[in-house]
């Protein structure tokens, strides 16, 4: 595959639609297989420390639901900028993720401290509604201040096989977003196959994406751990094709400090090192930050830690 | 002598209602009292420690809103399995050293321990409450209320002893981490066996055997822990389990001398106990 291929506009769907049935395929006893062997590392203490904080500044600290409210947004970044109040070396999170109402309160509460501001957009989390009303969806949030923009796919297009549209949305919404970061949503869970996560993963780098992750976190299974390899896979390959680097942004269902360094060990593994910062890779997550926080501080004080000791969200 | 092969049972861990080996896959061996071999039981590990306080406080909400008459039916219920069990639980016992009388007599005033304490379920408020007389117009009452998440370190009295300091923590709506007597914890398993065929939800009580003094430390200093009961910790170690529990405020019941066939009296019931006091304004 030629590089120009990789970075032009599709001359028509059915060029698009060879280019992405010519991926290869992905053996999904193989994926499940390695993902699993690679979740069975064992990391000691040090390791473990390091990693902890790592993926602490790997966080997008995520509220999306409809009760939302300003003072709850508030609260989130303010746990975003200090998450553990009684101890300061603690690193702040990459990000807060809120939708696009709810930008400005993020903004306003976090301004000074470089965290980011995504929202999410696109009539997001189903995708459903016309092109011009997610447009106008994108470039709200962007007005109010978001820095990031994490855009759904259209499944129900993608699952016909018109994938022309897919892409033809990314780029409009990537134009939309000016100088925020994109990041392209799959929603992995209704892609059904892990040759749809591959095709997928190359359509929205082709497309401008910055960043691809995995689901929205509505929707059952969301993020998986070779879901994820497939697209770790898809990034480190499309870096080597045209010299451009993409991030990857696992979203849903992880809560535990295991979780999160089994995806940090999949990066390394996979991506390579590279991508071992939060410019390249985010974990999208509310309640894993305090498990992080409660292991934490079982490692500096010796003790295991109740949920008590730490904020609720 | 048949000829079949004898069934060998695995003793496992009881951790939210399920029987899970522990984390470490480590067991040791339990000899009867003459020193032979019995079975493999496991050997938890701090990690099973955790988890078993994970479940515990998962289940502390829904156990401790039921209704007091509702916990005094599920207690009354494994007072049902136990007798049901009485010829297994005298065989245990039997194995662990008591002559053939004492046995039957320890399981029969296990189970009498266990309904008694059943039957408090529904009175433990009205006996540990008040109405309280203040200078206002206000009705002022106390009720006892769980505390949450209590640490046992069970005597060595293995079924009497064991049914003594469970059923006075979890009565009225704690939830409970039990380590099993280190020498016999045979019948602890067997009691798991009951308590997950009965109604009592997964992770109320859930039970470790192994090294005590491994094991007592990482539940006294654990955060998440709200009580502990030193009934069978080691002489040598209540003075640091009770300054590791100190660290969270933990309440602590220290090891009393005295025969678990006594009268139990109120007292461990009521160590687990908080007091809410209400204020509400008369005429409203």
């Amino acid at each position: 595959m030629s590089t120009e291929t990789l970075t032009s506009a599709p001359a028509s769907g059915a060029e698009l639609r060879a280019f992405l049935h010519g991926l290869p395929g992905v053996d999904q006893v193989g994926a499940d297989e390695r993902a699993a062997r690679l979740a069975t590392r064992s990391i000691k203490n040090d390791a473990k420390a390091q990693a902890i904080d790592m993926a602490i500044t790997m966080v997008d600290l995520t509220t999306l639901e409809g009760a939302d409210t300003p003072g709850k947004v508030r609260a989130l970044c303010a746990k975003a900028a200090r998450p553990d109040p009684s101890d300061p070396d603690v690193p702040r999170v990459a990000a807060v993720c809120v939708y696009p109402d709810m930008v400005e309160h993020a903004v306003g509460a976090l301004k000074g401290t470089g965290i980011g501001v995504a929202s999410v957009a696109t009539a997001f989390p189903s995708g459903r509604a016309p092109l011009e009303a997610k447009l106008v969806d994108t470039r709200a949030a962007v007005a109010a201040g978001a820095t990031e923009i994490d855009m759904v796919i259209d499944r129900g297009a993608f699952l016909a096989g018109d994938y022309l549209k897919v892409h033809e949305e990314i780029v409009a919404t990537k134009q939309a977003c000016g100088d925020a970061h994109l990041k392209v949503i799959f929603e992995t869970g209704e892609l059904v196959t892990y040759d749809n996560v591959r095709r997928a993963s190359w359509l929205a780098m082709r497309a401008g994406a910055d960043f691809i992750k995995t689901s929205t976190g509505k929707v059952s299974p969301a993020a998986t751990l070779p879901v994820t390899m497939i697209m770790l896979e898809a990034v480190r390959d499309f870096r080597a094709a045209t010299g451009r680097m993409v991030g990857v942004k696992p979203a849903g269902g992880i809560r535990t400090t295991k979780d999160a360094i089994r995806y940090l060990v999949l990066v390394n593994e996979t991506a390579g090192p590279d991508w071992l910062s939060p410019k390249w890779f985010r974990l999208g997550a509310s309640s894993l930050l305090n498990d992080l926080l409660m292991q934490r501080r079982k490692l500096a004080t010796g003790v295991y830690s109740g949920p008590d000791y730490f904020t609720l969200d | 002598m048949s000829d079949r092969l004898a069934v060998r049972k695995t003793y496992k861990l009881f951790i939210g209602g399920a029987f899970p080996r522990s984390e470490s896959g480590r067991s040791y061996v339990v000899n009867d009292a003459r020193g032979r071999f019995l079975a493999n039981a496991s050997r938890a590990s701090r990690k099973d420690v955790r988890d078993a306080v994970g479940a515990a406080r998962k289940a502390f909400g829904g156990w401790s809103s039921r209704t007091p008459y509702n916990r005094g039916q599920i207690l009354y219920r494994i007072a049902e399995m136990l007798e049901g069990r009485r010829a297994q639980f005298t065989d245990e016992l039997r194995a662990a050293g008591l002559a053939k009388n004492a046995a039957t007599a320890e399981v029969d005033a296990a189970i009498d321990r266990w309904v008694w304490y059943a039957g408090w379920a529904d009175k433990l408020g009205a006996v540990a409450g008040s109405a309280n007389p203040v200078a206002g117009p206000f009705f002022n009452f106390s009720t006892p209320e769980p505390t949450g998440v209590v640490g046992i370190v069970a005597p060595d009295s293995p079924l009497l002893g064991l049914v003594s300091v469970v059923a006075p923590a979890i009565v009225s709506g704690n939830t409970a981490v039990v380590v099993a007597s280190e020498p016999s914890p045979l019948p602890a398993i067997t009691f798991a066996e009951v308590l997950a065929t009965s109604d009592l939800p997964g992770g109320v009580v859930n039970l470790l055997t192994g090294r005590r003094a491994e094991l007592a430390p990482w539940l006294a200093s654990h955060m998440d822990v709200n009580a502990i009961d030193l009934a069978g910790a080691e002489e040598a170690q209540v003075k640091a389990l009770e300054e590791a529990a100190a660290d969270n405020l933990k309440r602590v019941l220290r090891p009393v001398p005295g025969d678990w066939s006594d009268e139990p009296g109120t007292e461990r019931m009521t160590a687990f106990l908080e007091t809410k006091t209400v204020w509400h304004p008369v005429g409203v």
